[in-house]
């Protein structure tokens, strides 16, 4: 099946996120959409999908003219989709997630045939080789294995496109292989394949058509041939360096000692951390790397006391740190950078006044004798929304109502608006225009210049190598090694699906 | 992160236009404004329930029979069945203008202020709960308990005059107070849904305060069959605001200091920065080194104090004693009074006048339109239900809808 | 170190499920270990060590008659509160083991909390006797608006809706069932017009729900004062200027032939009248609909994952106004138990919290219907003893005895369903 896309437009307000987009996709061929976080990849999918209506263009499949009101129509029309953000319900079973939407009934009463669906879920996975239980519960299933049933659930629907969106966000590298491979078995079955993504490498292996789109609009074709420098510069509209300047370090003496850290899921047992030890000096930056999931986000957040250790200590400058209240480890002069802005970094219904102390409002000058102090906010407000050049209309703008780039600004502005000695920025980048990434990447660089001892966990190699003055790679809720940032990307992907040590992996 | 162009502005959106000052703006801002919604919400319930008056009127349903023969009879009618709640309303709640006194015409709006007094101070504390995320039902159950602890030091204990006042207030607090802890501790301590716990807590008030109420200690003598206590001491009562010809007492004026005090509880004070923080983000506010137990804890012990306050203001004021139905339904009503007053103490304030003044009127609708005080929760729950939808309001009355709200919408 | 060495682990497949662990929680046994202590501490107290206690089970109906049951009370209170106290150490036990008991335990463990509390009640009774036929009867019969209404909270929940109405609704529909009947002069066809007015309540509830993305906490909370106001209003009106538009009518009960003479579960089952035999058919199929069918599946979807149902083409908001509207009309069908199902003329405000504590029996019976009926049996057990302890009178207040269902949800709230979890996705407005 052909599907072609023409001069899709969708607006929301004043704000196109789509516009006249064309697009076309040929059976047996992958097909990658090409573009920077915020470009306008998903709302178009989306559009595809019937889950968002064009405000203009039209859809075609077989070159016939097609409307979807809905994800029905378009699933019952061939297409199929897998949504960055997994649209699985938690409590449910694979063979019933299998069913959703689609059930087939059986009896008298109409009642569920769930055997049919387990026999669909074993046929497909057989084939494919996933080894699906499919009574398993959802939630209890690793990421990669969601994504697969996901699949297999466009696949029972015989989708004839099927959309991935950036699908491999989630994923070790070895994970992110086999999937490129599942794709390649697609396609050679005669399975259109639309691919979602922003990174260049993935593009290059599998595409066979390419497809930039920046900022709602088609700026180009490219072919997976062309250097990944080409298709960066067509991406971003001008020519990027991932690396930031940035002076050698001068590192001082060690201000953060981690030793025998622990923590251990208290319902489940589960080791989260398992006995991490490590030093971080004054003036430097170690960039945890690793899969999400592999124990960084619980090392961050037992460093700051957000989550209860069971073992092992934390000391900051000879102070210890372990066991002592949150706002205490603040007092102390760490930053925290949380890993998700808008859950745990701001209030999206509180003023950018408010969101900028939000950690210090109850010290001098903020506030006297437990008593806010309106015009020092005020000005404390117009004087940080300055420096950090944070775009908003208004200091008393809801926080909510901004960018995810100038939340984060926020964010940032307001830690670093303390002394600090240790600064903890988890994924400082993640969903950022590439704007707001060097910005973000040059204040932490200043940090350390400072002196502070900065601790910056991502996900991104690219982020990784461009901060790092050592990279810790986690795996398992261990550290496999601290490497130095000139270790290739392939080493440390091999290390973050847990291989050991550096000499033998080069 | 996926792409929600809803509530992302590009980097480079260019700025807003500036506001023009022009007629045309000014006319936009009075009719796409919250208060204009209020006061169409509150005029729309009050033409619901006049509906329902016209509808069960036996004049009116007489004069229906023969509508086609002539329609003024049933207009008529219908106009004087209208006229007669709209009236028993505002006599009964602003002035009364059949009166010959000067006491007698301002009597009905210092009944109001006395209505209101209790709505006030329990409106204060749930308004305080919806703003730290807790949804508290349990301010008959609050009431209830400090009623029980203020009475009994009004009429147990000999003491003079402004202490043994001080000490049967403070008495109200600390049994609201207690009774408010208890689903706050649990709530922040097992995660125990306030909205239960303050149920189940309510009726156990209720039970035990009917057990108290036949012990010895709180009759009166042991012939009594109503279970109420003895009346509380003279000098444990509020005094009178404007003298004997009033029942307005003190506790309005202890309310609106308790509303000032809320006020700067809420908007000025770092423990408040903490509440409301906690209450929009508890995650964020647990990341920025606040104790969300801690204001879980706190914002029930203090709704719980004022709803304490709220009895007060029938053992200490009008009623004098403890009964097994002291409080009506003001715990109830309150949080109509709190979700009308948008949770702001100023908005609580009006909200608990407006609906003390319903109250208020019972007496006079009873005995001049013949109605029972039921179609003033009618009144009531509509105005808070059409304040809650402000797009059907505005549909019904053909508002625009204001720009800040168009995007969300699209 | 000489090849690179990956963990086994990282090559194992990772959608195996991974064993997790059963979560450890201690809640639970702590608070059976409580309520057992206090239950040893506080009977003992009240029971006299030189009585007795009968217990009687027959009814004149029965096929044969099961003798009465005399115990001596201070031992049996102690025996009994003891076995419940062991068993909260078990729970523990398994606790500490990853384990979780068999749903025999509870069983047991209520039975002997409740066989203690009866030995006490009844204890130095020497005319009378604790009736327990009759009183499992009356828990049913008392239990029916709080199923009824508790199903319908599920009902609406799933689908991601909270219905704070119930009380609303079956007030409502106690409102409509006896004006309707009245008018009609049939009990039966009141009945069956009250799921009519509970629905009204409930599409109210659902148009502001999904409509207007109004809190729904709050619009229950008013929709409850809205009927509770307009039901007074037409009452002291429109009913008090007509009587005859309000009269008592009644349900005969319908004896089932054969089960309904089986000792004890026959008068219990099988000798009630056709509102409970409806409630019997809605508990099951609500049951087996809510987790075998279609229907079931795509709520559920709803009220966990609305994107996910709706990704799949499940219109996520039609959904939810069609089950609210079902959930409604539910709880209207069980506010005609407080009108023409127990003989009673419409009065003022007759729910009278009834509503309220279905919500609870229905967070406690953890949203599902099954577990739904047995808390709202048990609510319907409390009441019903504190109404027979009245009668044959009894050392403790019968406040207290009132107050035991209230104090159990709390405990329970705090620690036994600590962990079960609402529907993920209710209170939350879906908006596209």
């Amino acid at each position: 099946m052909k599907l072609e896309l023409q001069g899709i437009t969708k607006k929301f307000g004043d704000f196109t996120a789509n516009d006249a987009i064309d697009l076309v996709v040929s059976p047996g061929k992958v097909h990658a959409l090409l573009g920077e976080n915020g470009a306008g990849k998903s709302t178009l999918m989306n559009v595809l999908f019937g889950l968002y209506d064009a405000d203009g263009g039209q859809i075609l499949l077989d070159g016939e003219p097609t409307v979807f009101s809905d994800p029905g129509d378009a699933m019952d029309a061939g297409i199929g989709m897998v949504h960055q953000h997994f649209m699985l319900v938690p409590v449910f079973t694979v063979a019933e997630s299998l069913m959703l939407g689609h059930e087939d009934v059986k009896g008298p009463a109409k009642l569920l045939n769930l055997d049919a669906a387990r026999d669909k879920v074993k046929e497909l996975s057989e084939r494919f080789g996933f080894h699906i239980d499919p009574d398993a519960i959802i939630e209890d299933l690793s990421v990669g294995a969601q994504q697969r049933v996901e699949i297999i659930k466009a696949l029972s629907r015989d989708a004839k496109v099927l959309i991935l969106d950036e699908p491999t966000a989630v994923l070790t590298p070895q994970e992110t292989d086999e999937l490129l491979e599942i794709v390649g078995q697609l396609r050679d079955s005669g399975t259109a394949v639309v691919l979602i993504t922003h990174k260049l490498r993935e593009v290059k292996a599998i595409a066979d058509d390419i497809t930039v789109i920046r900022r709602g609009k088609v700026v180009g074709t490219a072919s997976p041939s062309d250097s990944q420098e080409e298709l960066a510069s067509l991406m971003v509209g001008r020519s990027v360096s991932m690396a930031v300047d940035k002076e050698p370090a001068e590192p001082g003496d060690a201000a953060l000692t981690v030793d025998g850290l622990s923590v251990v899921d208290e319902e489940t047992d589960i080791t989260l951390l398992d006995n991490v030890s490590f030093e971080l000096r004054a003036g430097e930056v170690l960039a945890v790397a690793g899969v999400q999931g592999n124990g960084q986000t619980e090392l961050a957040e037992a460093i700051l006391g957000l989550t209860k250790t069971d073992a092992g200590s934390v000391t900051l400058d000879g102070e210890r740190l372990t066991g002592r209240s949150i706002r205490s480890v603040l007092d102390a002069g760490v930053g925290f950078v949380p890993e998700d802005r808008t859950e745990d970094g701001v209030v999206a219904d509180f003023t950018i006044i408010n969101n900028l102390i939000l950690d210090l409002y109850d010290r001098a000058p903020y506030s006297k004798r437990g008593s806010l102090q309106p015009s020092v906010l005020r000005e404390n407000a117009d004087t940080q929304v300055e420096n950090f050049d944070v775009r908003t209309t208004s200091i008393d703008a809801l926080t909510g109502s901004l960018s995810g780039g100038n939340q984060q600004k926020v964010v940032l502005a307001r830690e670093l608006s303390r002394d600090l000695k240790l600064l903890i920025a988890s994924q400082p980048t993640r969903g950022l225009d590439v704007g707001s990434i060097e910005f973000v990447h040059k204040r932490i660089i200043e940090e350390r210049d400072k002196g502070v001892a900065v601790l910056v966990v991502s996900s991104e190699l690219d982020e990784v190598y461009a901060l790092a003055d050592r990279i810790a790679v986690m795996y398992h809720g261990k550290i496999v090694d601290i490497v130095s940032p000139d270790t290739d990307r392939d080493t440390l992907g091999l290390m973050m699906a847990g291989a050991h040590s550096k000499e033998e992996v080069a | 992160m996926s792409e929600q162009p809803v509530t992302q502005t590009p980097p480079e959106a260019p700025e807003p236009e500036a506001p023009r000052r022009d007629w045309g703006t000014a006319w936009r801002h009075v009719v796409e404004s919250s208060g204009l919604v209020v006061a169409m919400a509150i005029l729309a319930a009050l033409l619901i329930a006049g509906l329902l008056v016209i509808i069960v009127d036996p004049a009116v349903q007489d004069a229906a029979k023969y509508f086609f023969a002539q329609p003024a009879d049933f207009f008529k009618a219908a106009w004087d069945a209208l006229w007669s709640v709209y009236s028993a309303i505002f006599q009964g709640a602003v002035v009364n203008l059949d009166s010959s006194t000067f006491a007698g015409t301002i009597r009905p709006f210092t009944q109001t202020l006395t209505q209101a007094t209790p709505l006030i101070f329990a409106g204060l504390g749930l308004g305080i709960g919806f703003r730290a995320g807790m949804f508290n039902i349990g301010a008959q159950g609050q009431l209830l308990i400090g009623a029980t602890l203020g009475a009994y030091i009004g009429f147990a204990w000999d003491l003079p005059f402004p202490l043994h006042l001080v000490l049967a207030i403070l008495g109200c607090a600390v049994g609201g107070a207690i009774w408010g802890f208890i689903p706050g501790i649990l709530k922040a301590k097992t995660g125990a849904h306030e909205v239960i716990v303050t149920i189940m807590l309510n009726y156990i008030a209720l039970n035990l305060v009917a057990w108290l109420l036949s012990l010895d200690a709180f009759k009166v003598n042991d012939v009594q069959s109503n279970p109420k206590s003895p009346l509380v001491e003279t000098s444990a009562q509020y005094p009178l605001l404007l003298g004997g010809n009033f029942n307005l007492h003190w506790g309005f004026v202890l309310a609106l200091v308790c509303a000032w005090g809320v006020w700067w509880l809420m908007e000025r004070s770092t423990l408040g920065f903490e509440i409301r923080a906690a209450g929009a983000n508890a995650r964020a506010a647990r990341t920025a080194g606040m104790s969300v137990t801690k204001t879980t804890i706190l914002v029930m012990t203090i709704a719980g104090a004022l709803a304490g306050l709220a009895g007060s203001t029938f053992v200490l004021g009008t009623e004098k004693a403890l009964t097994d139905a002291t409080g009506g339904t003001v715990g109830f009503d309150a949080i109509t009074v709190a979700l009308l007053g948008r949770s702001r103490p100023v908005g609580t304030v009006f909200a608990a006048i407006l609906f003390g003044g319903l109250q208020a009127a019972g007496p006079t609708l009873q005995t001049q339109a013949d109605l029972r005080p039921d179609i003033i929760f009618v009144i009531q729950a509509l105005v808070v239900l059409f304040i809650a939808a402000p797009p059907l309001v505005r549909t019904m009355f053909r508002l625009p809808v204001p720009a800040h709200e168009k995007v969300v919408a699209a | 170190m000489s090849a690179p060495v990956v963990e086994p682990d990282a090559l194992a497949h990772p959608e195996s499920g991974e064993g997790r662990k059963r979560p450890r929680s201690y809640k639970g046994p702590i608070a059976l270990g409580v309520i057992a202590l206090v239950a040893l501490v506080g009977l003992g107290f009240f029971t006299s060590s030189d009585t007795e206690t009968t217990f009687s089970f027959a009814k004149n109906s029965d096929f044969f008659t099961i003798p009465d049951l005399t115990v001596p009370s201070l031992m049996a209170v102690i025996v009994l509160t003891v076995i419940a106290l062991l068993l909260a150490v078990y729970s523990l036990v398994l606790a500490t083991n990853h384990r979780k008991p068999g749903i025999w335990l509870p069983v047991v463990y209520g039975i002997a909390i409740i066989g203690a509390l009866l030995t006490t009640a009844g204890a130095g009774r020497d005319n009378t006797s604790i009736q327990f036929t009759s009183l499992l009867t009356s828990s049913l019969f008392l239990a029916v608006p709080l199923v009824f209404g508790a199903l319908a909270g599920t009902i609406c929940e799933r689908s991601g809706i909270v219905n704070i109405a119930i009380e609303g609704q079956l007030l409502a529909g106690a409102f409509l069932a006896a004006l309707v009947g009245s008018m009609a002069g049939n009990a039966y066809i009141g009945m069956v017009v009250a799921p009519l007015a509970g629905a009204a309540v409930g599409a109210i509830l659902a148009v502001f729900a999904t409509k207007y993305w109004v809190d729904q906490i709050v619009v229950g909370v008013v929709l409850n004062l809205l009927v509770l106001g307009l039901t007074g209003f037409f009452f002291n009106t429109v009913m008090s200027d007509n009587p005859n538009l309000n009269q008592s009518l009644n349900m005969q009960s319908i004896d089932i032939p054969v089960l309904s003479s089986i000792p004890i579960i026959g008068p219990v089952l099988f000798q009630q009248n056709l509102l409970v035999y409806i409630l019997y058919v809605t508990v099951i199929v609500t049951q087996i609909m809510l987790f075998k069918s279609r229907w079931g599946l795509r709520v559920r979807a709803v009220g966990e994952h609305p994107k996910a149902a709706d990704t799949v083409g499940i219109k996520v908001n039609r959904t939810r106004l069609r089950n609210t509207i079902l959930g409604g009309a539910v709880a209207g069908l069980g506010g005609a138990f407080f009108t023409v199902a127990s003989g009673l003329a419409f009065g003022n405000n007759m729910s009278a919290g009834k509503g309220y504590i279905a919500l609870a029996a229905m967070i406690l019976g953890r949203w599902s219907p099954r577990g739904a009926l047995v808390a709202a049996l048990l609510f319907g057990f409390a009441d019903a003893l504190r109404v027979q302890l009245g009668i044959i009178g009894s050392d403790i207040p019968s406040e207290f005895l009132a107050m035991t269902p209230y104090l159990a949800t709390i405990l329970a709230v705090a620690g036994l369903v600590g962990h079960s979890r609402a529907p993920a996705a209710e209170n939350i407005p879906y908006k596209k």
